[in-house]
């Protein structure tokens, strides 16, 4: 009986195996990018997802702007800002995606802070997601305490996998603890900053990447904040499984349009 | 049911830490001592020291005779506008600055909106000889020149706050925007009962101070601990939560939370968050909170520049939700009028913040014999500009 539900089990998870899991088996390094959704132009959201497939990107995050985004340096504020300018809300980003995977087969993720989530209600939000095919959400500042005690069951329920972050601050002991609750990969945050605030990675970050590393987390790890070219982005790989562009990315979006994605991928490898 | 932070800073389903793990480093090592700091003979024999010397308490509690003929009820007041720098917030910066020292931190900052918890933390920053940086919206600094100006006096450097309504809320981002970036040296003061835990329970128990003092001083002068209610104004509800602390559990002493109701409630216009918020996430805690119906949070509204806060603390949420606190808001115009009617009865003029507090005595009658205490949270000094704007002076 055991067996048998054993093996029901895994054919399950293989048949449904998230499209996160899927790309980081495939021992590449893995680049990753962050846009705020309703900018430059409320409509840019697909056409954004579809560019960025098209131009080599492994994963994207899709931002959902909040009024109030407090881990954001000023790039990722003024996006967020004039997204919601532009008429951004929720349940337009859904309708807006709503068809997504008829054209593009890469891991989405959506990245935002809790309390649109939780006004839309999470159980209703992660339903949504599983509908449009979102793979994980990142939500910064939903704590993994509270995520464990009463949302872990609903995100599982939905196949969804939350990301969590950690830091150069971040204790042995909690990194552990994160890398136990997590089942995707973690979010590894360069250092002490907001988005967008550090210039290239100096001797302290590469002690980091290398401690991190020598812990053999379940986890693979993904290096954001403070990736913006492709030194920074081999640096970040060189220890970790791929690398996160936010900041950088919108700030080329801001100056170039839509149309030179490919440009900016091009120059990151 | 008590009323106070349970051990993982919740007020019954309000309160706890929302934060981004970055955050996590900071607000866990004050977690894991500030109770203990605070409990240590040492940090409070020099708190009450300073809250003695350099503050100037206790701070009176007086019986209003006019008043209370006026209204013929018994009102006293409890004078925190006689504190140093005028208002109740130095409690908290005294306290917080000695936690910072202990904690060997010499970088402070802090959030302001009209400037008063600005000017405390900047004063408390000079007593100590420490770096002081104070995020204050752009807009708040163009409205609040002569608290900008105190604070530069005080050695302390403002920094604008250019994002999103460039207010207080958003001074309160920068804030936290700053401790993520300098999370090793830093000690971030917040100004009220806000922000994650164990921020809420932290600061209340600094303004604790204030109903501690109240039950000895109403036994000296009526023989009994226990005022019938306490009133005090309600934006974050630092002051509201340290006139209330000692009584939160003693269902006898009944609370009244004043809220700014701005233009009116329905007027777009407001600040009365226990009317218009809904629970959700601000500044690290899970609160009420004005936002719009996809969780954007808006911008609130009200004469009173330290009454304007889009949410409330989590204590307030909870003694809201749970019906011990009464909740009532006050219009613009009611409470500059209870402003005026205080000078001229008492000859006290109080911060508008204050006024709407004492708009409670239109409303609500009182019996002849209760006691009534009213948090006087600040003197007036700061708001002439407005009174004389708004009374054409």
């Amino acid at each position: 009986m055991f067996c048998h539900y054993r093996l029901w089990g895994m054919k399950k998870i293989e048949y449904l195996m998230n499209r996160i899991n899927k790309k980081l088996q495939e021992n590449k390094k893995i680049l990753s990018i962050y846009f705020t959704a309703g900018y430059p132009a409320l409509n840019d959201t697909v056409s954004i997802i579809q560019t960025l497939e098209k131009s080599g990107v492994d994963l994207i995050e899709i931002g959902l702007p909040f009024s109030d985004p407090l881990a954001d340096g000023p790039t990722i504020q003024a996006s967020s800002t004039a997204a919601l300018q532009n008429g951004m809300h929720t349940e337009l980003l859904f309708e807006q995606l709503k068809n997504i995977r008829d054209s593009v087969s890469i891991p989405l993720i959506i990245m935002g802070y809790f309390n649109p989530v939780f006004q839309y209600g999470v159980e209703n939000f992660c339903k949504r997601c599983q509908q449009i095919g979102i793979d994980g959400l990142i939500l910064p500042d939903l704590p993994l305490d509270v995520y464990k005690t009463d949302y872990e069951a609903i995100f599982k329920k939905y196949g969804l996998i939350n990301v969590f972050l950690i830091t150069p601050q971040t204790s042995d002991e909690r990194i552990k603890e994160i890398d136990e609750a997590s089942d995707g990969f973690i979010y590894m945050v360069s250092s002490a900053t907001t988005t967008g605030a550090t210039e290239g990675f100096g001797e302290e970050q590469q002690d980091y990447f290398e401690r991190i590393a020598a812990f053999k987390l379940k986890n693979p790890q993904i290096v954001g904040f403070g990736i913006n070219n492709s030194e920074t982005f081999e640096q970040a790989t060189q220890f970790a499984a791929g690398g996160i562009i936010g900041s950088a990315f919108i700030k080329h979006l801001t100056e170039y349009g839509v149309e030179s994605i490919p440009d900016f991928i091009n120059t990151i490898r | 049911m008590s009323y106070n932070a349970d051990d993982k800073g919740y007020y019954g389903e309000f309160g706890g830490a929302f934060i981004p793990e970055m955050l996590y480093p900071n607000t866990e090592e004050l977690r894991r001592n500030y109770i203990h700091i605070m409990e240590e003979p040492s940090f409070k024999k020099e708190f009450d020291q300073l809250l003695k010397d350099y503050v100037g308490r206790p701070t009176p509690l007086y019986f209003a005779e006019r008043l209370s003929n006026k209204y013929n009820t018994k009102i006293y007041l409890k004078r925190e506008d006689l504190c140093h720098t005028g208002a109740h917030k130095v409690n908290n910066t005294i306290g917080q600055i000695l936690m910072a020292k202990r904690l060997g931190k010499n970088r402070i900052i802090a959030e302001t909106g009209a400037g008063q918890h600005g000017v405390a933390t900047a004063t408390v920053c000079a007593l100590m000889g420490i770096e002081c940086i104070i995020y204050m919206g752009e807009i708040d600094i163009d409205r609040q020149a002569p608290n900008v100006a105190r604070m530069k006096m005080l050695g302390a450097e403002v920094r604008p706050a250019l994002s999103g309504s460039r207010t207080l809320k958003d001074a309160t981002n920068e804030a936290i925007r700053d401790w993520i970036n300098n999370p090793v040296d830093t000690h971030y003061i917040i100004g009220s009962v806000v922000g994650p835990h164990p921020y809420p329970d932290m600061v209340a128990r600094f303004q604790s101070v204030i109903s501690e003092e109240i039950k000895w001083q109403l036994k000296e002068k009526e023989g009994v601990e226990n005022p019938d209610y306490v009133i005090a104004c309600v934006g974050g509800g630092s002051n509201a939560a340290g006139a209330y602390y000692h009584y939160l559990d003693n269902p006898d002493v009944g609370i009244i939370a004043v809220e700014a109701a701005g233009k009116g409630i329905d007027s777009g216009e407001s600040a009365a968050t226990s009317a218009l918020g809904k629970v959700g996430i601000i500044h690290g805690s899970k609160t009420l909170l004005m936002q719009t119906q996809d969780g954007q949070i808006t911008e609130p509204y009200s004469i009173s520049a330290g009454l304007d806060y889009p949410g409330v603390g989590p204590m307030h949420a909870h003694l809201f939700r749970s019906g011990r606190g009464e909740f009532i808001s006050i219009t613009d115009d009611d409470a500059m009028k209870s402003g005026l009617l205080l000078s001229k009865l008492e000859g006290i003029i109080p911060a508008i913040e204050t006024s709407h507090a004492f708009a409670i005595l239109e409303i609500k009658d009182f019996k002849p014999n209760d006691i009534v205490v009213i948090n006087l949270s600040g003197r007036g000094d700061k708001d002439l500009d407005t009174y004389i704007d708004y009374f054409k002076l």
